[in-house]
């Protein structure tokens, strides 16, 4: 299998990784009664100043897999690779001199910083825990990464209480760059924040990408946000990656049902586009992780799904130069009323292309029912610049 | 850690305006809360003035010329079968609390002394149930596993154990045992009081702290600490601990009152300090017995233990409102 990029750029890369949480019964001798797939053999990379989007629906593995790929929780099984080095087997110990290299950002800008700590020792706290003194001392280090997120170096002494949630996931940024690491898994990074804010954290990542060549795996399941973030877009579902490939093939063209229904469920800002579009509404809620289907984990909601498709798993497969799917039918001939309809099709078709009453539309594609279209405020208020790649 | 003591700063700094560099951290937001609370501020330095009177008791008794031991036969009547002579139980110039029945003790210097006592007792305990509870609640809460299993079991044995019986049934063996280590009869009692109390009292704190702590590991500024690289003891002291200072401070001061009643219970029960020594609940046990004739007797020491165990709840609970205020009764 080849790879989109060469696989000697990757600097962290994570190979079959999968993280399987398990369920136990009883309180002193502890008996296996069942896993959480979380992850479920995932292979992914990142290379330098590259970013890489992990979008997918709640509750399919995407945080895990971030975590997991930082041993921030220890993959079941799989290997990962450090600028080439092997660092799968590493103990907690042995990691330590690697974690200044590999950083993370959290969703959570409340839960994400110490309330007892000061502004300062949050950010300072990597320089201690790594033993480093930067020339000129630690709190002029700190002060200057503080300006560089756009904080205000004077509040070195203040409180998280003082800030506000996008002030604070600066703090967090700020706890995450200060060191210069080469990689930063961002968790949903901007999700908990308005999306003026949303704006204003993503273009900072993006200036800090640009200026020290940091790798973002960047976790969303926002596909507005993560088109602006990302250089390519991994597409998961119930902890296996559906489709892989660069941002604009994949939002042009994309190939597997399941990224098809996501697009879908994207609104779009003009209402007349909005009202006319075609949506694909996916039938039924995300299985169980505990069970998962047989066959192609996406089979029991797919509208093209056929009897193969509950019976093997495809692989992971590039289909053209850079473009891998996991799909044994892959939508290649657009979205349309050719499409090819499986006995127990998932598709809605749209009976007119009328204009509908606004009561009935969105396909709400967070199972919690908390799906943020936020796309439209992206493209509408042109807060990004757009990238070249 | 020098961040955070339990002592709060004499003066916080001024309101935060636009522009001023300095932050108020939680502690000092809280502090502020406490100022505000006039019913808590004058029980604590009621509380400040109780402990100073008892910390410089020997000083305040060489002053007035009385001592707790002296027998004073001149302030008491043989003709009433050596009850105080005169009345409110005796009180004179010499006497200003009056005198015990029977020896004519000084009842005010066995006050202040009786309140090193009892005062010594609780805020010892309460210190061994803070360090022994926080200690064993964050590795329960922390390590999780059989080891908050095994910790879990026995913190619901103790709590299930009849602790007056079990201190009244076990006083004079223990204190046998500390007297044949070399402690005499006195310090035996007291230290077998501070032993129990630890002994029994780490269970509540335990608990609380293992819940708060289990909450707190799953906070993300816990994930964002290993992902710096920072060992479990930088994470369980620098980042854990901090924030359960409202806990332990809460738990501390609303346990210190039950304490020192306790304390006077079991010496009313005849466990506890032995003569000469006072303390307040031995001088409560006495007392009764001449409540018909010298009620004064008993209202001295009653009175001091109210006070002190009234400011103490009136005090914890403003402490608990100022940590938390969500969970106040007055939110402002």
């Amino acid at each position: 299998m080849t790879a989109p990029l060469d696989e000697q750029e990757l600097i962290l890369r994570a190979d079959n990784l999968v993280k399987h949480f398990p369920i136990t019964k009883g309180a002193i001798r502890k008996k296996t009664v069942g896993m959480v797939s979380a992850v479920n053999g995932i292979s992914i990379g990142v290379a330098h100043g590259e970013t890489l989007g992990l979008v997918g629906e709640s509750g399919c593995g995407k945080s895990t897999a971030g975590r997991s790929i930082l041993k921030l929780i220890e993959p079941t099984s799989g290997s990962l690779t450090f600028e080439g080095r092997d660092i799968t087997g590493l103990s907690r110990h042995e990691m330590v001199p690697l974690r200044r290299e590999l950083q993370m950002i959290f969703q959570d800008p409340f839960s994400s910083l110490n309330p007892r700590h000061t502004v300062g020792s949050i950010i300072s706290a990597p320089y201690q825990v790594q033993k480093i003194n930067p020339p000129g001392g630690v709190k002029k280090a700190v002060q200057e990464t503080m300006e560089r997120v756009g904080l205000n170096p004077e509040h070195y002494n203040r409180y998280p209480n003082e800030f506000s949630g996008g002030q604070r996931q600066r703090i967090g940024i700020a706890r995450a760059v200060t060191l210069q690491p080469k990689v930063v898994v961002c968790d949903e990074p901007v999700s908990a924040l308005d999306v003026s804010i949303q704006a204003q954290v993503i273009n900072l990542l993006q200036d800090l990408q640009d200026e020290f060549g940091i790798a973002y795996i960047f976790v969303a399941h926002d596909l507005s946000v993560v088109r602006q973030m990302s250089h390519r877009v991994a597409v998961m579902y119930l902890g296996s990656i559906v489709e892989m490939t660069d941002r604009d093939t994949l939002y042009a063209a994309p190939l597997h049902p399941y990224t098809h229904a996501l697009m879908s469920a994207v609104p779009v800002p003009d209402p007349q586009v909005e009202a006319t579009r075609e949506r694909i509404v996916l039938q039924g809620d995300l299985p169980s992780p505990i069970n998962l289907p047989s066959g192609c984990v996406f089979n029991t909601r797919c509208f093209r799904a056929q009897d193969r498709c509950r019976v093997e798993v495809p692989e992971l497969l590039e289909v053209t130069p850079g473009h891998k799917v996991a799909c044994f039918f892959p939508i290649t001939e657009g979205l349309g009323h050719d499409l090819i309809k499986g006995p127990d099709s998932g598709f809605v078709e749209q009976p007119t292309r009328e204009v509908q009453p606004p009561s009935e539309v969105i396909a709400d594609m967070e199972s919690s029912g908390s799906a943020r279209p936020l796309g439209a405020d992206y493209a509408r208020d042109g807060d990004y610049e757009e990238r070249d790649f | 850690m020098s961040t955070d003591t339990t002592v709060p700063p004499a003066a916080a700094p001024p309101p935060s305006v636009s522009g001023a560099v300095t932050g108020l951290s939680l502690r000092q937001l809280a502090w502020r809360r406490l100022k505000r609370d006039k019913a808590a501020m004058f029980a604590m330095w009621l509380l400040v003035a109780i402990f100073l009177t008892a910390l410089l008791a020997p000083l305040i008794t060489n002053l007035l010329g009385v001592n707790p031991y002296d027998f004073d036969l001149t302030s008491l009547d043989p003709a009433q079968g050596s009850l105080p002579a005169g009345p409110w139980g005796g009180a004179s110039l010499d006497h200003p609390l009056g005198v015990e029945p029977l020896t004519g003790r000084d009842l005010l210097s066995r006050l202040l002394f009786g309140a090193r006592v009892s005062l010594f007792i609780a805020c010892t305990a309460v210190i061994m149930i803070a360090i022994i509870g926080t200690t064993i609640g964050i590795i329960a809460g922390y390590k999780g596993g059989w080891l908050d299993t095994v910790i879990g079991r026995t913190t619901d044995l103790l709590l299930a154990f009849p602790f007056i019986l079990a201190i009244l049934a076990l006083s004079p063996v223990l204190t046998q045992r500390l007297q044949a280590m070399g402690l005499s009869p006195e310090s035996s009692r007291v230290v077998y009081l501070v032993l129990v109390f630890a002994f029994f009292g780490w269970p509540y704190l335990a608990r609380l702290i293992r819940g708060q702590v289990l909450s707190l590991r799953e906070r993300e500024f816990v994930e964002a600490a290993v992902a710096n690289g920072a060992p479990t003891r930088r994470i369980l002291f620098r980042e854990v601990l901090p924030n359960l200072w409202a806990p332990i401070i809460v738990y501390v001061t609303i346990s210190l009152p039950t304490l020192i009643a306790t304390e006077a219970a079991l010496a009313y029960l005849g466990v506890g300090i032995v003569e000469p020594t006072p303390s307040w609940g031995k001088m409560l046990a006495d007392s009764v017995r001449y409540f018909a004739v010298v009620p004064t007797y008993l209202f001295i020491p009653g009175t001091a233990l109210f006070i002190v165990v009234y400011a103490f709840n009136v005090f914890g609970d403003a402490v608990r409102d100022a940590l938390d205020p969500r969970t106040g009764r007055n939110v402002r």
